[in-house]
């Protein structure tokens, strides 16, 4: 087949670049550019646009330097890019390096006021006077400062190609509508573009231009999207801890509970319970899960170390619950405020003795609202405690996604006998002992506290125990049980998430991923295929692992397991879990604080695939 | 004689105890059968929560029939408070001991008491932690002197007094061997509606002052006399002794003999005590703190402030029970949410 070269269109100097670059927004933490940047992304959603933004924040409330990339792609890639193309450089404690990590042909932004000069000469300057253009907007001097920053949205919008109009929508939308906050800020950002216009003569390549790839899809945080989930999935009791990044998944809960309020009295039927520690945080959701409620909380690496004890009493007394892992940068505090995969193994193990978790690994916000309601049916259904582990990456940016999809399933309740099914039960079985797998798939079933028969009751424990839930220090009964949590854990590989297969039996090369690289995987793939590199890829869902998943690895000549830990922690699992020699497995992971990257993946496999 | 359910007493007790004869901590169990078959307690209705400690293993050994959970150490408080939100109908009954509340589950204490989860916590306080073999607990009294532990140079907590000053509304404090008395304020705290804390001294016969050459205090001071030291006591070995008991009247101060000789001192508030006033009940408890008297009946009582459920503003109906539909939005819901994202 011949292609036919399509005429491109020209700029007088050089070709123009159109929605396909990122621009990079450097200000000082707390000074109001959250809003501006939320702007500039609606805006390009607007545009049809396919957008993403990722905010490289501190741990700092307010002073300390924050980076956000707005990346556009007429190619639908969401994953951070390497490259930025353009710098608002707004903090001057970042600047000179801002402006010295630009590419050749780059864009920079900067406020006029400073009187800083040029120092290179490969790039394009444009200098604005940010002091005047704020004070002549009559904007209320307590305001002031934190509304510079709609300076630089306004000059964006003139050099770049956003209808004045498109930002006015968009500070609506960022306002929820708000129509005197979101007209302060536009006063702003239109006397910017209006400076801009008279001023500025346009002399880089970069040009938003309008679209159509955005158009019925939606704009939103995978935090706010495990919320609704949540809500979905029948949630009753959270209990919770503030730890960043997974606060947000509470805050969602909070704004949207409404959703499941009682229209006639007014009364909640989703329990939010600030706790002490994360250790209160789970005991509430062991008590509540024991005691029939829906319970979920949210947390990151540190909140997890004092879940772990409690996660072996529900693992062992089989209560159900979920605990989400907004996973952040390495052990102790670490880096707070940056992405990591780090969690993985210490979540699949979790609690002391013999111990193995059931783990949700979400890629994408479609994905957290999907695993928000399927995490409280498996714990119900497994009587176990699930772990969701997604990222601040995917938890706290915003990220284009189609709708999400109502459930599936009526909401799954397990193998939890009320007072007539105990009835039935005891007709049948003429017994019922709580821990007895009566159907082989090692799920017992159980009642919950209230239940109005004589021979509901039972003791739970973390000590040893008979099927019948009494006291037992016997080894016999010891084994029996651990044999039998075992089979359970089998039925999960059967229950939770299936591996995502992209499968060509003519390609040899195959990619093991999970959560959030996905995005740098699939545009990976791309180019990597666009230099003669086929790969196939098996997105990993959950853990425990299936067959489906032995079967990709052991049946490709070379496979690469790629994930944004220091360790390759799940290279690490593939390794523990399957039998045969896997010297063809390559382990390819990140770890370095910033979300995975294309770039990375193509330069490490063709570094391996040119040796 | 049947009561009210047309239940036996015997229907009101629990598994075979496993605590050494003679243990405080079974006077308590047989008190909470006798107030739950006199008050006619539907026992589907309660849940029996503990933390670890030998106090803790008790719920086996009251109503075998109501749900039970035995959670981890100092960590029940949480675990009634999960459950209690989750189910507004249950009657919470919990036992822990003076290591698990005062100790590991300190915080976990207080802060239960903060959100006013409805709920008897009765703490079977024996100066010790029995399980682990007698090491100091944080209401061992100052000064009190351990075979291996050395003396115990450090203040002792006085959980209701934490309890008083953590905002909870009914404190009492009794002894393990006055039956009508606990048997009394039992039945007032389940009749409470918000935390009800009672902190039972119940001593342990195990790890009790022993009567062997290395005893420090002079006998004849006996008020001065902590409530326990211990001994070494091989794995196994358990010395076969009498239940202590005490009957006595209000006003009154008498001293009740452990099995080792020494003595405890307990005065029962009378009339002049007024449960409602915070200052006077956290003065004469800071005075009987320093005098190393037991002060026993109904501290400190409050008209009742909202518990969780309330705070909380949840429905009626217990959350656990609520049917699917109350449950999951309509999809029509999720549509119109997802068009405020676009
Ligand atoms: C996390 C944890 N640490 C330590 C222990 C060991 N432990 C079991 S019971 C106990 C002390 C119990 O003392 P107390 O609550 O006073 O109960 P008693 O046996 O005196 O009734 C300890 C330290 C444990 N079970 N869990
Ligand atoms: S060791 Fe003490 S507290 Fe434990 S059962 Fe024996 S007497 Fe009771
Ligand atoms: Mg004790």
């Amino acid at each position: 087949m011949v292609l036919e070269l399509q005429p491109q269109a020209q700029s007088p100097q050089r070709e123009q670049v159109i929605n396909d670059f990122a621009l990079m927004v450097a200000t000082k933490n707390g000074s109001g550019s959250q809003t501006s940047n939320e702007v500039l992304i609606r805006s390009l959603f607007r545009m049809g646009i396919p957008v993403s933004g990722k905010n490289l924040f501190p741990s700092n409330i307010k002073g300390l330097p924050t980076w956000y990339t707005i990346r556009a792609s007429r190619d639908g890639y969401v994953a951070r890019s390497e490259v930025t193309e353009i710098a608002v450089t707004f903090n001057e404690l970042t600047a000179a390096e801002d402006i010295q990590n630009l590419p050749p042909g780059g864009v920079c932004i900067i406020p006029a006021d400073w009187k800083w000069g040029q120092s290179r000469t490969d790039i394009v300057y444009y200098e604005v006077p940010v002091k005047e253009t704020v004070a002549a907007a009559n904007v209320p001097q307590e305001f002031r400062d934190r509304i510079a920053n709609m300076v630089y949205v306004g000059v964006c919008a003139h050099l770049f190609g956003i209808s004045i109009d498109i930002v006015r929508q968009a500070l609506l939308d960022t306002f929820n509508g708000k129509e005197k906050p979101a007209m302060m800020n536009f006063g702003v950002a239109e006397r910017a573009a209006l400076w801009a216009q008279e001023n500025l003569t346009k002399r880089d390549p970069f040009l938003f231009e309008p679209m159509d790839k955005t158009a019925g899809k939606i704009l939103i945080t995978g935090n706010e999207a495990a919320a609704l989930g949540s809500i979905f999935g029948g949630l009753t009791v959270a209990a919770w801890y503030p730890i960043t990044p997974s606060t947000s998944v509470i805050d969602g809960v909070l704004d949207y509970k409404h959703l499941r309020t009682d229209p006639e009295t007014g009364k909640e039927t989703v329990a939010v319970v600030q706790a002490e520690d994360e250790l209160a945080a789970i005991g509430m959701l062991i008590g509540a899960g024991w005691a029939g409620a829906r319970a979920m909380t949210s947390t990151s690496g540190p909140g997890i170390s004092l879940m772990a004890e409690f996660t072996g009493l529900a693992y062992f007394a089989e209560i159900p619950c979920v605990v989400w892992d907004i996973a952040r940068m390495g052990p102790s505090t670490g880096l707070p405020t940056r992405t990591s995969q780090g969690d993985l193994l210490f979540l699949y193990v979790l609690s002391h003795g013999d111990t193995r978790q059931v783990v949700l690994l979400p890629s994408s916000v479609a994905e957290c609202f999907e695993f928000g309601w399927r995490a409280l049916d498996l714990a119900d259904q497994l009587q176990t405690p699930v772990f969701v582990m997604s990222d601040l990456d995917l938890g706290m940016n915003i990220w284009l996604s189609e709708p999400f999809q109502y459930p599936d399933q009526p909401i799954q309740h397990g193998k939890t006998l009320d007072k007539i099914s105990l009835e039935e039960f005891f007709a049948e079985h003429n017994e019922w002992a709580r821990y007895r797998d009566y159907d082989g798939d090692g799920i017992p079933y159980r009642t919950v506290p209230g239940t109005d028969h004589p021979r509901a009751g039972y003791f739970t424990r973390g000590t040893g125990h008979t099927e019948s839930a009494t006291y037992s220090e016997r080894r016999e009964d010891w084994v029996r049980n651990m044999d039998r949590l075992r089979r359970k854990y089998d039925t999960a590989r059967t229950l939770v998430p299936q591996p995502v297969i992209n499968f060509d039996p003519s390609k040899k090369i195959g990619i093991v991923s999970y959560g959030s690289n996905d995005p740098a995987i699939i545009e990976a793939r791309d180019r990597l295929a666009a230099a003669g590199i086929q790969t196939n890829y098996l997105r990993i869902r959950a853990l425990p692992l299936n067959q489906e998943v032995y079967d990709f690895v052991t049946g490709h000549e070379k496979v690469y397991v790629i994930e944004n830990n220091f360790d390759g922690q799940m290279a690490q699992i593939l390794n523990m879990e399957i039998s045969q020699s896997l010297t063809h497995m390559v382990s390819l992971s990140l770890g370095d604080t910033l979300p995975m990257t294309a770039q990375w993946i193509v330069d490490n496999i063709v570094s391996q695939e040119n040796k | 004689m049947p009561n009210a359910l047309g239940l036996e007493r015997t229907d009101y007790k629990g598994s075979q105890s496993t605590l050494c004869p003679g243990c405080g901590h079974d006077s308590i169990s047989n008190q909470i059968i006798s107030v739950a078959y006199d008050l006619g307690l539907p026992m589907h209705r309660v849940i029996k929560l503990s933390g670890i400690g030998c106090s803790s293993k008790t719920p086996a050994y009251f109503m075998g029939r109501s749900h039970a959970f035995n959670a981890v150490h100092g960590r029940m408080p949480s675990i009634a408070t999960g459950a209690t939100t989750a189910n507004r109908d249950l009657m919470t009954i919990a036992v822990s001991g003076d290591g698990d509340t005062g100790s590991i589950g300190l915080g976990q204490y207080k802060h239960l008491i903060r959100r006013n989860v409805p709920m008897v916590y009765i703490i079977e306080n024996n100066g010790v932690y029995g399980l682990t073999k007698g090491q100091f607990s944080a209401t061992s009294d100052e000064g009190q002197k351990l075979k291996y532990y050395g003396v115990n140079e450090l203040p002792s907590l006085d959980l209701c007094l934490e309890a008083i000053i953590g905002g909870a509304t009914f404190v009492a404090r009794s002894f393990s061997g006055d039956s009508k008395q606990v048997q009394t304020l039992l039945k007032a705290a389940l009749s409470h509606s918000g935390t009800a804390i009672i902190d039972i001294i119940s001593p342990c016969v195990t790890f009790n002052n022993a009567p062997d050459a290395n005893k420090s205090y002079p006998y004849g001071k006996e008020h001065e006399q902590p409530l326990h030291e211990y001994e070494f006591i091989p794995v196994g070995y358990v010395h076969p002794r009498e239940e202590i008991t005490a009957d006595y009247s209000e006003g009154d101060t008498i001293q009740v003999e452990m099995h080792d000789g020494s003595f405890i001192r307990l005065k029962k508030l009378d009339n002049g005590h007024d449960p409602r006033n915070r200052r006077q009940a956290i003065d004469v408890l800071e005075r009987a703190q320093q005098e190393q008297l037991f002060l026993t009946g109904l501290l400190y009582y409050e008209e009742p402030r909202p518990i969780l459920n309330e705070t909380l503003r949840l429905v009626d109906t217990p959350l656990a029970m609520l049917p699917d539909e109350k449950l999951r939005p309509s999809q029509d819901a999720l549509e119109s949410l997802m068009k405020s994202f676009m």
